[in-house]
């Protein structure tokens, strides 16, 4: 069986545009309700349990209220930009679904039909281009409402996600690595058969890449403002920040597109480390489409419903990860913020390349196969790196402000030589 | 004075942000896999009141439907709110009873003084706390709507039995 050509490949892109998008803004809607859920067990509450079972209609009626609302339009407000921010703000978050492949190619009377929107040869880039769009909306949003608080959000916002997609970007290139491609599809069916010969083992690189994949999540929270790095919108101090000044649907179009970032962003963990669509110690599911239309393993209907179940229920894992972790952590301070992507993340990441690129060289030239030994050794590397990162570096590193070190250490110094009053030396 | 003020000083050197970021995430795992819920489902799960519990006012009536109150006046006299009118009237047998008797639930402080000086226990607290209207003038209920609640009324203080075992 060959992929679909000609027009039946674009009437089978249009129908994928159409579901995939349709389905994609439900569980967007549906996650709002998860997330509200999460957090009221979390607190040891019900949560919203009024509409439909469980509470699950909840969006509807949400999304109905906020249809009926009046829209609210400040003084100062640039109205252009200001109308175009919360279309900014749900475009990125929804696009980037496209090259995120959710299931095993289904085959169909015209052929076989690939899971995926756009099966993008430049995958990654494109993920890493339009993701980078989303400081846009905030940034935009912030400005054009004409006040203070949205103003500081909006440039808190944009500070941050220009930070974090730097490490976000570089936490990638140990996985371009060992994918060895920026094919989507490419990398899940690397996880699916890491090895060069016929048998397969399923490697996801969660395990060869346990700290990049650290590093990823953490620059993926950032980068969906979501706490511990929800400055942008700090309640407390800039009253919501970005979207302070808007209301009803416009309002709803700014959480829709965190909430549709937030979606996405835990596919793209789940695809980058989770083995996308991959069944665990099934080899069924080892289903390849080479660039040239070459197809390799047995495609079959049930097959793409079971494997779209294993990437949604990996999905459906990260997002919750996600909440639980927005309902545990504190926010952090600006300036720890800072620190923490620019002398902190930035550097490990940097390292972790060059170590990285190092072990696969030495893995390579010691004649080791693709396969679970190339695997061990890397999760091995892993493992020590992981220690060194998250124990010696994490001691007092990553809660340290800018201004501490020197401060901390006069008063320290006043301390020790025995001074009448060591807060004289901190300026207090 | 700013220079009495207390600086915490925090072991920032020793401390771990990630191993208390665990610490918490576990913390918040266990309260979310607990599947006792504190909320208490209103409309369908209600608080069980004490029988001293000072709601609604409610107007006891006799036999034959008419209100118990002889418009003595007593209860708008104590009122520290003023929330009670009473305008007196009396009928062909020289017998005084109220004309006009409102009250309004909105001005109310409900600190049951009314209850406790009727010398006829015709006006009573009740146990009932939900009321909810469109309007404010729906708030001043007339002598008609205080016969009509059916609720149970409040108990008095006794001082033989003062916490009420």
């Amino acid at each position: 069986m060959t992929p679909v050509m000609g027009g039946a490949f674009a009437v089978a892109t249009i129908i994928k545009v159409v579901v995939a998008f349709t389905v994609l803004l439900l569980v967007v809607a549906i996650t709002t309700v998860v997330e509200r859920k999460v957090a009221a067990f979390i607190q040891d509450r019900s949560g919203p349990n009024r509409v439909g079972p469980w509470g699950l209609l909840q969006f509807a009626a949400d999304g109905l209220k906020n249809i009926i609302k009046e829209e609210t339009m400040p003084a100062g407000a640039v109205r252009p930009f200001f109308l175009l921010a919360p279309a900014l703000a749900i475009l990125p978050g929804t696009i980037l679904f496209a090259v995120i492949p959710f299931a095993s190619p289904l085959p169909t009377r015209w052929g076989l039909v690939e899971m995926i929107v756009a099966d993008a040869p430049i995958g990654i880039l494109y993920l890493l281009a339009i993701g980078s769009l989303g400081v846009y909306g905030v940034a935009l949003g912030g400005w054009a409402s004409g006040s203070k608080y949205a103003l500081l959000g909006g440039l808190r916002g944009a500070a941050q996600m220009i930070s974090y997609e730097v490490t976000l970007a570089l936490s990638l290139i140990p996985l371009i690595l060992l994918a060895g491609d920026v094919r989507v599809p490419e990398i899940v069916s690397m996880q699916q058969t890491f090895t060069a010969g016929p048998p397969t083992y399923a490697v996801w690189f969660l395990f060869p890449l346990l700290v990049g994949s650290f590093l990823f999540f953490v620059s993926g929270l950032a980068e969906t403002n979501r706490l511990p790095f929800d400055l942008p919108e700090a309640e407390a101090e800039l009253v919501t920040g970005y979207h302070t000044e808007y209301s009803a649907m416009k309002f709803s179009m700014f959480m829709i597109g965190e909430f549709a970032h937030v979606v996405t962003t835990a596919a793209l963990v789940t695809v980058f480390f989770l083995g996308g669509w991959d069944i665990p110690f099934w080899g069924g599911d080892n289903i390849r489409v080479l660039s040239d239309g070459t197809v390799i393993g047995d495609p079959t209907w049930w097959k793409t419903i079971l494997t779209l179940g294993a990437f949604s229920l990996k999905t459906a894992t990260v997002v919750v990860v996600f909440i639980w972790i927005r309902w545990t952590l504190p926010r952090f301070r600006y300036d720890q913020l800072m620190d923490l992507g620019w002398k902190f993340m930035l550097e490990a990441v940097t390292a972790y390349i060059l170590v990285m690129a190092g072990a696969i060289l030495g893995i390579e030239a010691a004649g080791i196969e693709v396969g679970p030994l190339y695997a061990v050794i890397l999760l091995g590397v892993n493992v020590v790196l992981a220690f060194l990162l998250l124990y010696v570096l994490d001691r007092g590193t990553i809660v340290r402000g800018a201004a501490h070190g020197r401060r901390y250490e006069a008063r320290m110094a006043a301390v020790r030589v025995g001074s009448a009053d060591p807060r004289a030396e901190s300026g207090r | 004075m700013p220079g009495d003020v207390k600086v915490v000083e925090r072991p920032i050197g020793q401390g771990s942000y990630v191993r208390a970021a665990a610490k918490g995430m576990g913390i918040t795992l266990k309260h979310m896999l607990n599947p006792r819920k504190k909320t208490q489902q209103y409309p369908d799960e209600k608080w069980e009141l004490a029988p001293r519990v000072r709601g609604t006012h409610r107007m006891a009536v006799h036999e034959d439907g008419r209100s118990k109150c002889v418009a003595c006046g007593l209860c708008p006299t104590v009122c520290p709110v003023n929330c009670i009118k009473l305008v007196p009237a009396e009928d062909e047998n020289g017998e005084r009873y109220a004309a006009i008797y409102e009250i309004d639930e909105f001005r109310c402080i409900f600190c049951g003084y009314c209850q406790e000086v009727c010398p006829v226990e015709a006006i009573h607290l009740g146990v009932h706390y939900e009321n909810s209207e469109y309007s404010r003038e729906r708030w001043v209920y007339d002598l008609e709507r205080l016969c009509e609640q059916e609720h149970p009324v409040t108990a008095l203080w006794d001082p033989s039995d003062p916490a009420s075992e």
